[in-house]
């Protein structure tokens, strides 16, 4: 996994509350069979005036100029600006893959849904929690300034404006280490196949039923 | 001991190591595997040269893409329109194939969707953790498990170490009393709660659904319930074992045979939430107080009653949300203040990982039964919930009401729930839909969908806008 450490790019809105995965990468192009190439269809319905369809080459579509990654200003964008709840809805990491594959490496946001938010941290995408308050001060700064930047900064768990301004933010330990270091959380897991082999060792004998084979 | 919720006693029991960071290392008993999340996470173990940890465990099915007319499926994947589609299905059977794990293929007649299929088998059972990469894996939280969506980096962690890491949520306890009015369904009671709770109200805690409603609930009831924990934001829901659990999983394929009945009969009994346990958070709702529901907007916490008019936004005090109200208006060619029983119907849709098992097509079949499709709706699909499903309702003759009505009758799958196969609605059109999901183009480039219970789609279907399906019953 590509790690994150610190991050300065554009911000871009997604100005509305409870955006679904649906809504970032619609079902369509989930037939995928790989992790790459979910960019070009990152919102798709909002972005394009047609109907998106698997394997098409986007270059030619008619864009939704009112989109705001398909105005000048927020091109290169690499930090998104949202509200609350993104992404919430169906479990698919098509969605951090689609964010990714973009150019995002980090969303902001007053909360976001529970299984979007685990998935990003395997994708060295960074989920970042900020106050409502502070949220929409950042979506004001950005509105009012084009070319409008911010870094992010993990280690220290900060977002700092143009102009200086502070704010800090939680992060869990475990998933800041993983995500400092781009870490493999497989690798880390089956250091501990010890313990693992024990407790199954353990469960056998007090429910062994859990242990039948599926069989056809 | 100190009083544990049932969701305390699930973490409890399959804790394998805690971390300082306030992380840990779950065991997982059970994986269900279809053929749109996984593929990423089979090509990870191929590419770090990993097996499957227990490849038991897992048990594996198409669902998302297959076709579900019986001429597109009669030839099996090689039958397949879609080649994109095609790929995916097959990629699936040649994943199960080379890692060996057990796969209900596409015309099995165990075939279905994977939460439909996973209860049914005996596959999925009380006390056990679940996984899926999947977020509707909640519905098996109903058997008294823990039961929640993985992304599919995760599906590949939990193939490779049988495990996951997670962060124990908070407990929430939804309580429903009272006794349901005549027509009102789980389905309802679900959509009632997060109409009330809205769809964030639940991220980071579990849910136990507890109260008279929900203990003379059927399973199928319970797993509906449980099914649309996510809609609420909760990525697990729950119901405590009772005796309706147990006589449910008796007997099914994998369930325990009689040696270890006893046992673990034994242990699935103490799956319930103690005395006097800790919840973070307590909602009540009045069971009496639940009205047949219909969602008006484009997400699940949009939704009146079926006697109510779609709101106003100028109401809503809070922009944020008034703004999303404005939009959903938009997008569901819908005006405020507008009745509920006025909005015609394009499409009906019967089916879902919500509301596909036999009591759902009965349901639906008893509202339709001697009655035709109003000519104003273009199609009515019933697509079971698996191949076991349909053979049942086959058995009952329900196939033949259904289509006496002008309802199609199809080969199961997850269809126009999330339109991944060829079932999907056309812009602008409006359908009565019995799955859990009204986001913008989910059944569909434009399409515009309604919430509601099989009761309630069916009479739908019938009257071509919407009714009340008390009034409906009391009619015939």
């Amino acid at each position: 996994m590509k790690s994150f450490t610190k991050i300065t790019g554009i911000a871009a809105p997604m100005d509305r509350a409870n955006v679904d995965t649906d809504m970032i990468i619609p079902k369509q192009f989930l037939k995928s069979i790989k992790r790459t190439g979910f960019g070009k269809n990152l919102f798709d319905e909002l972005r394009y005036l047609d109907e998106g369809k698997p394997d098409q080459e986007c270059t030619g579509r008619p864009l939704n100029t009112e989109f705001p990654l398909n105005q000048e200003r927020y091109q290169g964008a690499s930090v998104l600006l949202t509200r609350k709840n993104f992404g919430c809805g169906s479990s698919r990491e098509h969605a951090p893959w689609a964010l990714d594959d973009y150019g995002f490496r980090c969303v902001i946001a007053p909360s976001f849904a529970d299984i979007f938010y685990n998935n990003c941290f395997k994708n060295g995408l960074l989920p970042l929690v900020l106050s409502e308050e502070d949220v929409e001060t950042l979506f004001q700064q950005m509105y009012a300034t084009p070319g409008y930047q911010l870094t992010v900064d993990l280690a220290n768990q900060q977002v700092v404006t143009p102009g200086g301004d502070v704010f800090t933010f939680e992060v869990d330990e475990f998933r800041k280490h993983c995500l400092i270091n781009g870490l493999d959380d497989i690798g880390l897991t089956l250091e501990q196949a010890d313990a693992i082999k024990a407790y199954e060792a353990e469960r056998r004998q007090t429910a062994p039923w859990l242990f039948d084979a599926v069989k056809n | 001991m100190a009083a544990r919720t049932l969701y305390d006693k699930l973490w409890d029991t399959h804790l394998v190591q805690q971390r300082a960071d306030g992380s840990a290392l779950i065991y997982i008993d059970r994986h269900i595997v279809h053929e749109v999340t996984s593929p990423q996470a089979f090509e990870g173990l191929r590419l770090a040269g990993r097996k499957p940890w227990r490849v038991d465990s897992v048990l594996a099915t198409p669902d998302h893409n297959v076709p579900t007319t019986a001429k597109e499926r009669a030839s099996g994947v090689s039958g397949i329109e879609d080649p994109v589609s095609q790929i995916q299905v097959k990629t699936l059977d040649d994943n199960c194939d080379e890692f060996g794990i057990v796969e209900y293929k596409i015309n099995d007649r165990r075939q279905g969707i994977v939460h439909v299929v996973g209860p049914e088998s005996g596959a999925c059972l009380p006390g056990m953790t679940i996984v899926c990469g999947d977020s509707h894996t909640a519905t098996n939280g109903a058997l008294g498990a823990l039961a929640h969506g993985i992304g599919t980096s995760e599906v590949e962690h939990v193939l490779a170490t049988q495990c996951l890491v997670a962060k124990k949520m908070q407990n929430m306890l939804v309580e429903v009393n009272g006794e349901l009015g005549p027509g009102v369904t789980s389905k309802d009671v679900v959509l009632a709660i997060i109409g009330k709770i809205g769809t964030a109200g639940g991220t980071g805690y579990a849910i136990e659904f507890a109260g008279d409603v929900f203990r003379a609930m059927s399973m199928e009831g319970r797993m509906t319930v449980c099914n649309m924990a996510i809609e609420a934001g909760a990525r697990a829901g729950m119901v405590a074992v009772d005796d309706i659990t147990l006589d449910y999983v008796k007997g099914r394929i994998y369930a325990p045979t009689e040696a270890q009945w006893a046992q673990a009969e034994a242990a699935w009994r103490d799956l319930k939430s103690d005395e006097g346990a800790h919840f973070d958070e307590v909602v009540t709702l009045n069971g009496a107080d639940i009205l047949p529901q219909v969602s008006w907007g484009t997400s699940p916490e949009m939704v009146v009653g079926v006697d109510d008019v779609v709101p106003t936004p100028a109401n809503e005090a809070d922009p944020v949300k008034r703004e999303g109200m404005e939009r959903a208006l938009e997008y569901m060619g819908l005006t405020a203040g507008q009745a509920i029983k006025d909005i015609k119907l394009d499409q009906v849709f019967i089916g879902s990982c919500t509301n596909s098992r036999i009591e759902d097509m009965r349901a639906a079949a008893e509202v339709v039964k001697g009655r035709q499709k109003a000519a104003s709706v273009k199609q009515a699909m019933v697509v079971p919930g698996s191949g076991l499903v349909k053979a049942q309702a086959e058995a009952e003759g329900l196939d033949k009401i259904f289509i006496a009505a002008g309802f199609e009758w199809r080969e199961p799958g997850c269809s126009m729930c999330l339109a991944m196969n060829a079932d999907k609605l056309g812009a602008g059109e409006h359908c009565a839909s019995t799955s859990n999901r009204n986001f913008e183009g989910r059944q569909g480039y434009g399409g515009r969908t309604h919430l509601v219970s099989p009761a309630m789609a069916a009479a739908a279907g019938i009257a071509g806008h919407f009714v009340d399906v008390r009034e409906f019953v009391a009619q015939a």
